[in-house]
């Protein structure tokens, strides 16, 4: 866990020192850029909803899969909703007053993606129920991040670790 | 038509969770009979040694926080719990990975990070609470235990 930049996180509003705007630590970005990216992603998640099972859905699949995968494998900087927000909003905001690391909104994007996979295997087997479920998971998670900062990984991360360890324990 | 009662149901649903996570998160509870483990019998609170720490436990309290990879608010708890510890000498802060502890994962039924027990004096689990914890919570919880 990246923790180069050690601003501490309190409620009060104090004299300290404010947090450097400029160059942060590596690894670490501004946690308003993923909100806004989730945001986005919300919209194109609830039109694939609503256009299911036309051509037009399958499009705008095959775009958020580029999106989510473009974070995914060469990380969120590549993300094409990040890099709107870095140069469309961001100017318009004041500089960020606190830094988060980059790993996991990265990991909720190869989550994302891993849903959007299993909607177009969905689709690609005539199942457009498949594609539906699995596009509502997406969409609950995006919307749960861009409206709560609902950390994905948090939840998921470690139940998969238990589960994973307790298959290989039994076998 | 159906695609928009799916994403409106989904959104509904999603606020609802997410109000609750949000009122939750961070809530500190009391850890006896919180615990899921068949074996205990006795009322008593269970323990927590430096052996299964790794570090040395507080003279006052310790705060135990169960961390993971891809956990931006365990980052978070993190700088709140060590802020509120560096001002106070017997009280200490231990995080430990939860994937590298999965027997202590297991025996507090620790299902998400950050969580959270706080120790008294004698190693014992008095407090516990998951997600993120502001400082109000955390001196809350302290001057309960302390």
């Amino acid at each position: 866990m990246n923790d180069k930049n050690g601003q501490a996180e309190s409620g009060v509003a104090t004299a300290a020192t404010p947090t450097v705007s400029t160059a942060p630590a590596p690894g670490m970005i501004d946690p308003r850029g993923p909100r806004f990216a989730a945001a986005i992603t919300v919209v194109v998640l609830a039109l694939i909803l609503v256009l299911l099972p036309s051509i037009w859905a399958v499009v705008l699949l095959v775009w958020q899969a580029v999106a989510f995968g473009a974070a995914a494998f060469f990380g969120l900087q590549a993300q094409p909703y990040s890099r709107i927000y870095r140069s469309v909003v961001r100017p318009r905001l004041g500089p960020p007053t606190e830094w988060e690391a980059e790993a996991p909104p990265r990991f909720a994007q190869q989550v994302g993606l891993g849903f959007i996979t299993v909607a177009m295997i969905g689709l690609a087997f005539g199942l457009p129920i498949v594609a539906t479920v699995a596009v509502a998971f997406a969409l609950a998670a995006a919307f749960l991040n861009a409206a709560f900062n609902f950390c994905l990984g948090c939840e998921m991360y470690l139940r998969y670790q238990r589960f994973t360890a307790k298959r290989s324990a039994a076998e | 038509m159906a695609g928009l009662l799916v994403v409106v149901g989904v959104l509904v649903l999603a606020t609802g969770f997410g109000f609750w996570r949000w009122h939750t998160d961070g809530t500190v509870r009391d850890a006896t009979g919180a615990v899921a483990s068949p074996d205990v019998v006795s009322e008593s609170a269970e323990m927590l040694t430096e052996n299964q720490l790794g570090e040395p436990l507080g003279s006052q309290a310790t705060f135990v926080q169960f961390s993971s990879a891809f956990c931006q608010p365990c980052r978070a708890t993190r700088l709140v719990l060590a802020d509120v510890t560096s001002a106070m000498p017997g009280v200490s802060h231990i995080e430990i990975d939860a994937e590298s502890n999965l027997d202590l994962v297991r025996q507090f039924d620790v299902r998400r990070t950050p969580t959270m027990l706080l120790l008294d004096g004698d190693g014992a689990v008095r407090k516990r609470a998951t997600g993120l914890m502001r400082k109000s919570d955390v001196v809350a919880a302290l001057a309960q235990v302390v």
